[in-house]
């Protein structure tokens, strides 16, 4: 289940505040855009393991698959790159098709 | 990324401080980095770069690669006088993504009606500040032209070490206000951060043409100001 949160509340303060609470906590970032990337790169995304996320990546295009990859970077600690564009068939499929492409580097929050 | 880290971006985000996070993308590690700390020399021109533009984005170093998130302070403009520039000012500045503030004491030029949604504050400066606390993220411009409302914010602001100070008046009208600095104890080369006459020299005619050649100024200052000073060298 994924559920949006308040939109205009700070990624980096809800994921202090989640970690307090004792969530376990994933953070992705944009590293990298090309062409009409919808959110400028260093915009965030923070995650926790029920699949609850506050921030934005790309406006909505892709935050669900970025979910669900934070969900695995939650279990196994390892960080993963994505890359989400319109020459990839899945970004296709989670709606970047604004003609940008995007590289998220997902993180869990130690 | 640890969690201490976080803690500490958030810090300084709350305290107004400029802050880079450098990340190795290989393992996810992540460094601090406070303005004014020592940064090692090959990072040293995208960290300063990142530090005067607030933009974020990758380098790589050694062969690696290595993402660099900046978190700036969002700037704010203090404008001292509710004049005809202010006006103009106020909404421009908005636009190019500063938070403004209009300070002053006589509420009939202070008025909702001619300012509105901006935030206004009919007061005398030395009250703003005490709620309003300055730092090296703010510009004050002093247009009132009255020494009485500019001068204490001016001092403020040079003390401060406020990225962007100018004030209204011709060269004579300045000769006289830094006299008056003098004798409020500021020093010579603390006075001479003061843009005065105020804005870049695009011949403005009118209080809409100074405003835009105050908000050059600023953008100027902010995207060319000098980083704090490193606090000690690394060991090479």
């Amino acid at each position: 289940m994924h559920t949006a949160k308040d939109e205009t509340r700070d990624p980096l303060d809800a994921a202090e505040e989640w970690l307090g609470e004792g969530r376990s906590v994933a953070l992705a970032t944009v590293i990298e855009t090309w062409g009409s990337a919808p959110r400028p790169v260093g915009s965030q995304l923070v995650i926790d393991a029920e699949g609850n996320f506050l921030g934005s990546v790309s406006g909505g295009c892709v935050e669900g698959a970025v979910v669900t990859e934070a969900l695995d970077v939650i279990d196994s600690g390892q960080p993963r790159m994505l890359e989400f564009g319109v020459a990839d068939e899945t970004a296709w499929r989670v709606g970047l098709s604004c003609g940008g492409r995007i590289r998220v580097f997902v993180e869990r929050l130690n | 990324m640890d969690a201490s880290i976080l803690k500490a971006i958030n810090a300084e985000r709350r305290g107004r401080r400029a802050v880079i996070v450098l990340t190795d993308l290989a393992d996810g590690s992540s460094q601090l980095i406070r303005e004014g700390e020592p940064i090692a020399s090959e990072f040293r021109d995208a960290v300063e770069a990142a530090f005067r533009t607030g933009k974020s984005g990758t380098i790589d170093v050694n062969d690696q690669s290595w993402f660099l998130n900046a978190h700036l302070p969002p700037p704010r403009i203090v404008v001292i006088g509710a004049v005809h520039i202010s006006q103009a000012l106020a909404p421009m500045a908005k636009i190019a993504g500063f938070d403004v503030e209009i300070v002053d004491p006589r509420t009939a030029f202070a008025s909702e009606e001619r300012f509105p949604n901006v935030a206004l504050y009919p007061e005398w400066p030395e009250d703003y500040l005490k709620r309003r606390p300055l730092d090296t993220f703010a510009a004050v411009a002093a247009v009132t032209h009255d020494p009485k409302v500019d001068d204490l914010p001016l001092q403020a602001a040079l003390e401060t070490g406020c990225f962007y100070v100018g004030a209204l008046g011709s060269r004579k009208t300045h000769a006289k206000r830094v006299e008056r600095l003098r004798e409020a104890g500021l020093n010579d080369a603390q006075i001479s951060r003061i843009h005065a006459p105020i804005g870049l020299d695009i011949a403005a005619a009118s209080p809409a043409e100074i405003a835009v050649a105050i908000l050059g100024d600023i953008i100027k200052a902010l995207r060319t100001r000098g980083l704090a000073p490193v606090q000690m060298e690394l060991a090479e």
